[in-house]
């Protein structure tokens, strides 16, 4: 693998490079782009699937683990989203899947795909991340779209100079305009850098993480101290990836619900 | 790692991904939820009106049994004074028949004895005649005598 002829430096440096095209800003993330929209054409395809064949009674086995996400979305939404609007749920749901299913690729062995990558494209140094949600991209596009919506409705519900007199009076009162413009800004600028910033950062350290326990195995086994170092690394590794099984869950969970309730907070005529 | 027109991918995918989960996986999914949420609260208000009403048909029933035995009873009752009633009635027809038969008889014997009386006055006027004759040892006018004949016949 590439650890053979890298330095481990260099190792790890290689697997956090994206695969990309342009420069400059104009530079797209390959791997990213098409793993998100593979991910993402997976839950289209699944829901197209499971919607075609609907069972009203009894749902069969697919449509039940399903049926539980949904039930578990929507009670999560139910819970901490006290008005009536109908994208919250499927915005909410689009994002714990998505986010969910793009995190996974974390558990997927960080060198299966890039070395398979090298023997397609037949380049030993083809670039290849497969974790979108180590890309702060990825990450920040959503924050941006729920940003967006945060924006519209505060704007919808308590008009512009409603969302105004928010950054005048809030939180001190009349008598310290400055500093609420200052606080409020900062509150709000906030969210979408928080929502992306602790996903991307989770995921990235996590990353790293697998790649320090894959260097073990790769740069520490020499002869015969490979009967140690080989074995630490495969326990170390699983239970990375087992306590991994919390950590993606948890931040898909965690951007679902901060997602609800900054919008709640959005809705909120009075706040 | 930084930021660049990835992103713009990024959040049209992700605009795109709400609307296709919106379509095809959320609206007809929690359509059907509430269909089926609907559909068993309907079933579970049909099971408490049917037992209800079960209860509603048994204390029905026990009311129509218990009309029914009063209505028995008074059949009963009615039977049992209707048959008195027959008994006493045949018993004053079979009374009155007795009597009927008994009068009939009487004026049987009674008219068999005029009758008898009557065939013997005139056995006996002829014999007075024919008495009279051999007394006389002539004969006796019948017609001449006949007033006379009568009032001994009535005397008899």
């Amino acid at each position: 693998m590439s650890s053979e002829n890298l330095g481990s430096v260099e190792y790890i440096q290689h697997h956090l490079q994206n695969n990309y095209v342009g420069s400059g800003f104009w530079t797209f993330h390959l791997d990213t782009i098409v793993v998100s929209a593979l991910l993402g054409a997976l839950m289209i395809g699944v829901g197209m699937y499971v919607g075609r064949r609907l069972e009203t009674g009894v749902p069969g086995g697919l449509q039940n683990f399903i049926e539980s996400i949904l039930e578990f979305v929507d009670k999560t939404v139910k819970d901490s989203f006290p008005f009536r609007n109908p994208i919250i749920a499927p915005l909410a749901l689009t994002i714990f899947v998505w986010v969910w299913l793009m995190n996974f690729m974390d558990l997927i062995p960080v060198d299966l795909f890039p070395y398979l990558f090298t023997i397609v494209t037949n380049n030993p140094d083809a670039y290849l991340k497969i974790v979108p949600t180590t890309d702060l991209n990825a990450t920040l596009a959503m924050a941006l779209v729920v940003f967006a919506l945060v924006i519209y409705y505060n704007v919808k519900f308590k008009g512009v100079v409603g969302y105004l007199k928010v950054f005048l009076f809030h939180p001190f009162g009349k008598f310290f305009i400055p500093v609420n413009i200052v606080m409020t800004f900062i509150e709000e600028l906030a969210k979408p850098l928080s929502l992306a910033l602790r996903l991307f950062g989770n995921l990235f350290a996590g990353e790293l993480v697998f790649l320090l326990i894959a260097l073990i195995g790769g740069t520490l086994a020499v002869g015969a101290a490979a009967l140690f170092w080989a074995p630490l690394q495969a326990v170390l590794g699983l239970g990375w990836a087992i306590f991994h099984i919390l950590i993606i869950t948890l931040q898909a969970f965690i951007f679902m619900v901060l997602t609800i309730v900054y919008l709640a907070m959005a809705h909120d005529e009075g706040h | 790692m930084s930021i660049n027109a990835t992103l713009i991918i990024q959040i049209i995918t992700f605009v795109l991904l709400i609307w296709f989960v919106n379509k095809v996986l959320w609206g007809p999914m929690s359509k059907l939820m509430e269909d089926r949420q609907k559909r068993i609260a309907d079933g579970l208000s049909a099971a408490e009106k049917g037992k209800h009403e079960l209860e509603l048909a048994e204390q029905r029933a026990k009311d129509v049994l218990k009309d029914a035995k009063v209505q028995a009873q008074n059949v009963l009752s009615q039977a049992e004074k209707r048959s008195t009633e027959i008994v006493e009635d045949a018993k004053v027809k079979a009374a009155e028949e007795a009597e009927r038969i008994k009068a009939a008889a009487q004026a049987d014997v009674e008219q068999e004895i005029s009758r008898a009386r009557e065939q013997l006055r005139k056995e006996v006027a002829a014999l007075v005649v024919s008495g009279a004759e051999k007394i006389l040892n002539k004969e006796v006018d019948a017609k001449a005598h006949n007033e006379m004949l009568d009032t001994l016949v009535k005397q008899i």
